[in-house]
């Protein structure tokens, strides 16, 4: 068995990849892709007569293959299902990092899980509490019930929003510059961010059109969301290179941490950069370009480049 | 177990193995196709009756069609087939950790 380190609930989630569980030919080196999380499938990607096969090769997956430092999640089947109960055993017993609910609708569906992930820890022994989760967002409810959501458990991380479904209820389809989903894209930010939580967009489904992805990513970044669910490898360092600092930013964001500690230590609170007012307000942005810098790269020249300065 | 029916499990894809149980009269009658047969045609087969002495199956006609498939795959693979041919959901609650290692 290949111990996994204890899972972070707050750490780099910039790209979380889909992954059918059912498929050996792709969970076995699902981490040389180099995203940041891995979601294993057991809901849709599985056909309804596979999802006892799929459980069986999750369970070895989780047990056998070395992921290394890429975060593995697991997409449960939907409450509403026959499934998700002994899904939520497989991924505890397997010692999966976390559980993605699907179709999320209140918190009450957070804390159901909640509970049956700690009776599934306490059964196979699992230390109390490791296991995370994520909410999937899919329905006008689940959008107006995100904040209850975001609060329902304390092992909660974040919640993504799921573009199929919600265009499905909201009766429209995907337009570019995403019109469509600005309403359900802002809410869940909003509330996800009142409550201290993580937030990511949907899947892009038109793999071959580039530019469209590129412009979707850059509308996630301008928004604020840490991340995007994935279903092709090709996208992966896409968004890690659009993610990443540029050498400009990294030095003004160390300037302004530098500069807010000095002040601080002289009894300072606002003062001038370059032309600029700093006050504490600046410093949670300017230190978050540094860990982007320090975990992904600086994008120099359009490679990564790691960043090793001394903040 | 007892196998009642045919167990089946897995696909002909590449890095997957496609595992048929039937029941049988008596004793372990395995018969293995591989792509990599000369390679790792013995620890599969090892592989598969282990997993199958795990399970108690005991009396069982075995087909094994294999594309290079991990360990991990074939005891998934032979573990699904034996709990579909025995009818048998574990109420449930599968025994992960336990027989199923």
């Amino acid at each position: 068995m290949i111990p996994r380190p204890k899972p972070e609930k707050f750490r780099l989630r910039r790209t979380m990849m889909f992954m059918n569980a059912q498929r050996p030919g792709l969970i076995k080196d699902a981490y040389i892709y180099g995203a940041d999380s891995i979601m294993l499938d057991l809901e849709d990607a599985v056909a309804e007569n596979q999802k006892d096969s799929a459980r069986f090769s999750l369970y070895h997956a989780l047990k056998e293959i070395d992921y290394g430092e890429t975060e593995v999640i697991v997409r449960i089947n939907g409450l509403d299902t026959p499934h998700w109960q002994e899904d939520i055993r497989v991924v505890v017993a397997g010692g999966a990092d976390g559980i993605r609910i699907a179709k999320t609708e209140k918190a009450e569906d957070v804390k159901i899980v909640e509970e049956a992930t700690l009776a599934a820890e306490r059964e196979f022994g699992v230390e109390e509490g490791r296991t995370l989760l994520m909410a999937a967002i899919e329905s006008p409810k689940g959008v107006l019930n995100a904040y209850e959501i975001c609060t329902a458990s304390d092992r909660l991380f974040g919640v993504a929003i799921s573009g199929g479904d919600y265009r499905k209820c909201m009766q429209v389809k995907p337009i570019r510059g995403g019109i469509e989903m600005l309403g359900a894209r802002a809410h869940l930010l909003v509330a996800a961010r009142a409550a201290g939580v993580q937030c990511f967009d949907t899947v892009f489904t038109s793999l071959d059109d580039d530019e469209g992805f590129r412009a979707e990513v850059r509308q996630n970044i301008e928004m604020g969301f840490d991340g995007k669910s994935l279903i092709n490898p090709r996208q992966i360092q896409v968004v890690h290179q659009m993610m990443a600092p540029t050498e400009k930013e990294v030095a003004q964001a160390e300037d302004i941490v530098r500069a807010f500690r000095e002040n601080a230590d002289k009894g300072v609170g606002v003062f001038s950069l370059n032309g600029k007012m700093i006050d504490v307000a600046f410093v949670p942005g300017a230190e978050r370009v540094i860990k982007l810098a320090k975990a992904g790269g600086v994008s120099a020249g359009g490679r990564l480049t790691r960043y090793e300065g001394d903040l | 177990m007892e196998l009642k029916t045919v167990g089946t499990a897995g696909t002909l894809e590449s890095s997957d193995v496609l595992v048929t149980l039937e029941p049988g009269p008596s004793g372990i009658e395995l018969s293995l196709e591989s792509s990599v047969i000369n390679q790792y045609g013995r620890q599969i087969r090892a592989t598969v009756l282990e997993t199958l002495k795990r399970l108690g199956v005991t009396n069982a006609k075995v087909s094994v069609n294999d594309h290079g498939a991990l360990d991990c795959t074939i005891k998934a693979r032979v573990e699904c087939a034996c709990y579909r041919g025995c009818q048998c959901d574990a109420d449930g609650k599968y025994p992960w950790g336990g027989v199923i290692k």
